[in-house]
């Protein structure tokens, strides 16, 4: 299920990410653990029950300003509703 | 042909095989480790930090029950300390209000709460013990907290009819995951095989019902499910392959690459008291027996699937083919199917055919 632009995502109750002294940095989660990078791993750090999808989505055009960002937002949207099918973001 | 060794991702803490519950499924071996034998706090402690170390993510607390540990709140602390995701594995019977709040406070990150059935009656012929109330409770206590949360219904042939109640608990309680895990036959379980194999149409019932609560949860709780591997057409992963993810310390301290390891003859394990869990995982003959490729033989030796299912189970292999370097009887393409055929024939005769009456099940004792 993809978010509205106006939710704010965060983890789901017992997935958390593992310590910045441990790298890869990975997400951990019930009998699973998923490793991340790059935007990933931002996007993952931003699901705070903070930021809204649509503050993200500005936080990742800055980061990624040769990228359209239009590409960039429904990318997110994507990467988003994979999460929260997984039971790793409630939003 | 040079490998690079595999990086261990589990730890499976079995930190006793005391329990309340007499299932007639458990996993532990027959052989049960003896309360003396049991390893003390400070070498779990150094065990969770040394498994940190070698690059183990997720440490499951199992047992046996391992809330019958007097220690086990300062065992997750340590745990999580140590930079490891702490999973608790439970009955949820030696448990009230107040521990459950020690246990979330000391980092416990995900709560894993088995259930024998959707009833009192079922969960007390499974478990020869009354426990099903409890875990109620405890469902109502965990809602209070934020935690992980899963539900395990192990399930089999005395318990699918009560599938529908089971998915009930489900919708009430909404937690992240359920798991419908079937037996599978190794140690307690293969001795009450009989009583315990579904049949084919119960198992299609399974799917069935399964496949629509996955649709319906879709977003809300994740829905596990695994298979009977007597039904499969190709074997389970067993572990994820031999020494490939996952270690296992029993009780003793004992290493092991799975649970059921100890049925196969003339494998030595080391134990943590004498050798750390790297060096264990790295150079002991119990991980390197069947880890990668060298020991298999056909059909798995050239069967394009050796990487995902890496052969099957050994302990199945050597429970039903008598060789444990054999391909995992389950599979389709091993020359032994044929045995594991004619139990199912058995279990799936036309129902008339069957006596309808209470199975005489060998129930898990406690150990002493």
């Amino acid at each position: 299920m993809k978010p509205e632009l106006t939710v704010t995502p965060r983890l789901a109750p017992g997935v958390r990410l593992n310590d910045k002294s441990q790298l890869p940095r990975t997400l951990l989660m019930p009998e699973r653990a998923l490793r991340l990078n790059g935007p990933s791993l931002e996007i993952v750090q931003l699901c705070d029950g903070n930021h809204t999808v649509q503050q993200i989505a500005e936080k990742l055009h800055a980061l990624y300003s040769k990228a359209e960002p239009k590409r960039i937002t429904d990318d997110l949207l994507g990467y988003l509703a994979l999460l929260h099918d997984q039971r790793a973001i409630d939003f | 042909m040079t490998t690079t060794l595999p990086t261990p991702l589990a730890l499976v803490a079995e930190l006793t095989h005391r329990c309340p519950l007499h299932c007639v499924y458990c996993s532990n071996p027959l052989q049960l480790a003896k309360r003396e034998s049991e390893l003390p706090s400070e070498t779990w402690i150094r065990v969770f930090q040394e498994a940190a170390q070698a690059g183990v993510l997720q440490v499951d607390f199992t047992g046996g029950e391992p809330l019958a540990r007097p220690d086990i709140v300062e065992l997750v602390h340590a745990a999580r300390v140590a930079g490891l995701y702490v999973s608790l594995i439970t009955s949820g019977l030696p448990l009230d209000e107040a521990k459950l709040a020690e246990l979330v406070e000391a980092g416990l990150d995900h709560f894993q709460l088995s259930f024998q059935g959707a009833t009192d009656e079922t969960a007390r012929e499974i478990s020869n013990s009354t426990s099903h109330p409890q875990k109620l409770r405890v469902l109502q206590w965990l809602k209070k907290h934020r935690v992980g949360v899963t539900l395990n219904f192990v399930i089999h042939r005395q318990n699918i009819q009560e599938l529908e109640e089971m998915l009930a608990l489900v919708d009430e309680h909404r937690p992240g995951c359920v798991e419908f895990a079937s037996v599978q036959y190794y140690g307690w379980a293969l001795a009450n095989r009989e009583a315990l194999l579904p049949t084919r149409r119960q198992l299609e019932f399974c799917v069935a019902k399964l496949k629509e609560a996955e649709e319906r949860l879709k977003g809300k709780t994740r829905v596990v499910f695994v298979v009977p591997d007597y039904y499969a057409k190709f074997p389970k992963p067993c572990v994820g392959g031999w020494g490939r993810k996952l270690m296992l310390v029993s009780p003793d301290g004992a290493v092991l690459p799975c649970h059921a390891a100890r049925v196969i003859p003339g494998i030595q394990f080391e134990n943590v008291k004498e050798k750390s869990l790297r060096e264990i995982w790295e150079s002991s003959p119990a991980f390197q027996k069947f880890r990668g490729e060298e020991w298999m033989q056909e059909p798995c030796k050239s069967c394009d699937r050796r990487h995902q299912d890496f052969g099957g189970c050994r302990c199945q292999a050597f429970l039903l083919a008598g060789d444990a370097a054999a391909t995992d009887p389950v599979c389709s393409l091993a020359p032994t199917r044929g045995k594991v055929d004619l139990i199912l024939a058995a279990v799936n005769q036309p129902e008339q055919a069957i006596p309808e009456q209470k199975p005489t099940y060998l129930y898990r004792p406690n150990p002493l």
